[in-house]
């Protein structure tokens, strides 16, 4: 054997309150390799890297590091095997300094009482020296960027010795050429030797960065094997046991007359001179970089902030949108980009999330609800959306990705919309879902709303589109339709 | 470099607050001649004393992210029942046994905060809502107290010591520096050391910054927060008996009230309300500016009832400036727009 297995799990099994998280999972992990660990949410990846982590202790099964057999593991333990956690959030201290970020565990790990800030420095100078990191050691890491923050965690997750180092979901906050500069330390980490477990569920990370890859799905292992060997459509076939074949978007009710006219809008220092029309049955997409302006422009046609000038005319009528009270009355809705801090109120019910903007239809004129009716409208979204929950009573939160995305549309779709605004619809949300919810825009499209989705997933603006705007430095550089798209053409545009 | 050192620092808090104290002392001096004189200044320090202390405790719980509005409570419980146990056993020694004994009543009262807070880990400001009123109750219910007109000799003649004396050429009046004044530099020489040269410290910031990643950095979360309580404690008790001392009676409630103004001062400083970022040089400060707000307007010719519209006024404008600088740094990054995230 050239090439040793670092880490092998054996036959994990792991419930929580009756559920089966981890259904008998194992896998392997050959030092200096880059595995990708991939599976929709609740497939079990978090689970299973808790346990590798030692943080959840597994009902049954075994955890071998080289030569040595664990039934059940500490989160010391693990560390002293060679194993250091990335998490989402990456455990820093916002309000501390660099070097503090990066000293504090050696120094907690060497029981020191007292601080040392020579040593401290010279610890971080050596940390961000493995991955040639240039970074001011004194600079405060909340005023850092998510990349670098990133960076910091990885560099305070080398100084242990780490022969395997576990990434969730490391790319969602980052920019591409973020993500590239983290693939190269990936493969830098490679050649020293280090592994790495890469949790994702973007396949084209995976094809781009993975030797081997593993799936789950229900807290079932799905397969194990080369990442050359695996190509798109059996990438969500493993994933979600369905097949996909996303056509793309043709519109069939376009309207004569626009439902949305934008003229020479502008924002200072966000955006200037955005003129754009949508017709009913259209799905116009607009995509750019972060900063392009996308964003901005979505808050402004939703009354969230408010444009310094040009014009809006709904239906032939100009209008003016200072508030979202007005961008409702006349018939926009928009979906927010962080559904779970500005879309949802996740400790409420799903049903008091989906009808959360039509509560003034469901009361009467002193303002007291309608029970019956409120049950009925409750019951009607949940169906016809299928949000996957036994019961419309339990709280938001309880709800996957694809799910939540689910209540907030059926929010607005209580109401009666003549346009829809989405903000990056499927972000954080897995591959069947996220079909599911093109599926149901597409829907909508038909039945005569006009919809806008901003994204910077480029794939889903080609396929569910039939216009697409692209932003760059707060102007609109190209127009094209969707026949003229293509992966090249529009990065080119937005560079 | 140079200019970077300004730059720097006209971004800080503690220099706007340093300016204000200035200004207002320029101000009062102009109007009386009096503010600038030898035994003003000694009077600012000697009324310093009491609230300093409690501002250093307030502080560290607020840097970890808490906030206790128990310590005016908790020092009177502790300076009323150890005068009260001295007094029944007629006792005559020095000062040493008051302090000894209030500072093992606050570690006490301390703890039982502190057991609420780190082990049961429940909210800081209810805990110490309630723990206050604890506190009251059974110096007023089980002690019975009323006020003390004498208190062991030792502790009066340790709060009317002096260290020196300060005169005034013109007018002739003096003031006496209190020894106690010594206790003051002592805690924040000691809750210095704490803050920034031991891992206890830092751990305090780390956990005022985020508390589940100072656990999994390998912070005893729980033992730091104790021992916080514990020590805060401590510090405000032994402010209570020194209050005390200085006044040579034993009063249970004028202490009471207190936490507001002594929160005001270390905010205004300052220390994020949400934990994690603060320095002492901005705590002290913001104290010294809400005690010269207390003791000076009378200077300026302000009636003393205007004092608490001023001291709101500062709170304000202290919160505003801040405020300022956060929507300022978010501004200058290019989007007032949060980037996705989750």
């Amino acid at each position: 054997m050239l090439k040793d297995n670092i880490l092998k799990v054996v036959d994990i099994k792991k419930s929580f309150a009756g559920v089966q998280a981890l259904k008998g999972v194992s896998m392997e992990i050959k030092a200096g390799e880059v595995h990708c660990l991939a599976g929709e949410n609740g497939s079990g990846k978090s689970t299973l890297i808790k346990i590798i982590s030692g943080v959840y202790t597994p009902d049954s099964g075994e955890i071998h590091f080289g030569d040595k057999v664990y039934e059940r593991l500490t989160p010391i333990e693990s560390i002293r095997n060679g194993v250091q956690v990335i998490y989402q959030d990456f455990s820093i201290f916002p309000n501390l300094s660099v070097m503090e970020n990066l000293a504090f565990n050696q120094e907690l790990a060497n029981k020191r009482r007292l601080v040392n800030r020579k040593r401290m420095r010279q610890i971080a100078e050596e940390a961000v020296a493995k991955i040639n990191f240039d970074i001011d050691l004194d600079a405060k890491v909340g005023s850092l960027s998510v990349a670098n923050k990133q960076l910091v965690a990885i560099c305070r997750a080398l100084m242990f010795d780490a022969k395997l180092i576990i990434m969730d979901e490391p790319t969602t906050a980052l920019t591409r050429k973020e993500v590239d500069a983290l693939f190269r330390i990936i493969l830098d980490l490679k050649k020293q030797g280090i592994a790495t477990l890469f949790v994702s569920h973007k396949l084209d990370e995976v094809f781009e960065i993975s030797e081997r890859f593993t799936i789950l799905r229900s807290g079932e292992k799905v397969i194990t094997g080369d990442t050359s060997e695996l190509d798109n459509k059996k990438f969500t076939y493993y994933m979600t046991g369905r097949e996909f074949e996303e056509e793309p978007f043709v519109p069939k009710n376009v309207s004569e007359e626009p439902v949305l006219t934008v003229e020479n809008l502008g924002m200072n220092g966000f955006f200037k001179d955005i003129s754009f029309s949508l017709h009913k049955g259209e799905i116009l997409g607009i995509t750019g970089l972060l900063g392009s302006g996308r964003t901005e422009l979505a808050l402004a046609l939703f009354g969230l902030q408010q444009a310094d000038t040009g014009t809006i005319t709904i239906e032939g009528k100009p209008v003016k949108l200072n508030t979202p009270q007005d961008a409702i009355k006349n018939g926009i809705g928009y979906v927010p980009e962080d559904r779970l801090t500005e879309g949802l109120h996740l400790p409420l019910s799903i049903g008091e999330n989906t009808i959360a903007a039509e509560l003034d239809k469901l009361s009467n004129k002193l303002g007291v609800f309608d029970e019956e009716k409120k049950k009925q409208e409750i019951n009607r979204w949940v169906k016809e959306l299928a949000i996957a929950t036994p019961d419309p009573n339990n709280a938001c939160s309880t709800l996957s990705g694809g799910n939540q995305q689910r209540v907030v549309l059926a929010k607005w779709l209580a109401r009666d919309l003549k346009v829809l605004i989405l903000n990056g619809p499927t972000v954080g949300v897995d591959i069947g879902s996220k079909y599911d919810i093109h599926q149901i825009l597409r829907g909508l499209a038909e039945q005569g709303l006009g919809i806008i989705i901003i994204s910077d997933d480029i794939p889903e603006i080609i396929t569910n589109c039939s216009r697409i705007m692209i932003m760059k430095n707060g102007r609109i550089s190209a127009e094209l339709s969707a026949e003229e798209a293509d992966e090249q053409t529009l990065t080119r545009y937005m560079m | 470099m140079n200019n970077r050192f300004f730059k720097d620092l006209t971004k800080r808090n503690e220099f706007y607050i340093f300016l204000v104290i200035i200004v207002m002392g320029v101000l009062i001096e102009l109007r009386s001649g009096q503010f600038f004189t030898p035994n003003n200044i000694v009077d600012l320090l000697s009324a310093l004393i009491v609230p300093g202390m409690f501002a250093l405790g307030a502080f560290m719980v607020i840097v970890s992210g808490g906030v206790d509005v128990s310590f005016p409570a908790l020092a009177s419980l502790s300076m009323y029942a150890t005068t009260r146990i001295l007094l029944d056993v007629n006792y005559q020694g020095g000062v040493w046994l008051p302090i000894l004994m209030s500072l093992a009543f606050g570690a006490i009262l301390g703890a039982f905060n502190g057991v609420l807070i780190a082990t049961f880990k429940l909210p800081p400001m209810i805990v110490t809502l309630g723990t206050s009123s604890v506190f009251r109750g059974i110096m007023q219910g089980v002690l019975n107290s009323k006020q003390l007109a004498v208190i062991p000799k030792g502790m009066s003649s340790f709060g009317t010591a002096a260290l020196f004396v300060a005169e005034n050429p013109q007018s002739g009046l003096t003031s006496r520096m209190p020894v106690a004044f010594l206790a003051l530099v002592i805690v924040l020489i000691i809750v210095y050391f704490f803050l920034n040269h031991t891992m206890y410290g830092r751990g305090l910031y780390a956990i005022g910054g985020n508390e589940v990643s100072a656990h999994r950095a390998g912070f005893n979360v729980w033992l730091i927060k104790f021992l916080l309580y514990v020590g805060v404690g401590m510090i405000s008790a032994l402010a209570g008996m020194i209050r005390a001392s200085m006044m040579t009676q034993a009063h249970p409630t004028n202490m009471l009230g207190m936490e507001m103004m002594v929160i005001a001062g270390v905010v205004l400083g300052g220390t994020a309300i949400t934990g994690g970022a603060g320095t002492l040089t901005g705590c002290m400060l913001g104290t010294i500016l809400i005690v010269m707000v207390e003791n000076s307007l009378i200077l300026l010719g302000v009636p003393t009832f205007w004092q608490s519209f001023f001291l709101g006024v500062l709170i304000i404008a202290g919160m505003g400036i801040s405020a300022l600088q956060v929507t300022r740094a978010s501004k200058a990054k290019g989007s007032v727009v949060r980037e996705v995230k989750q």
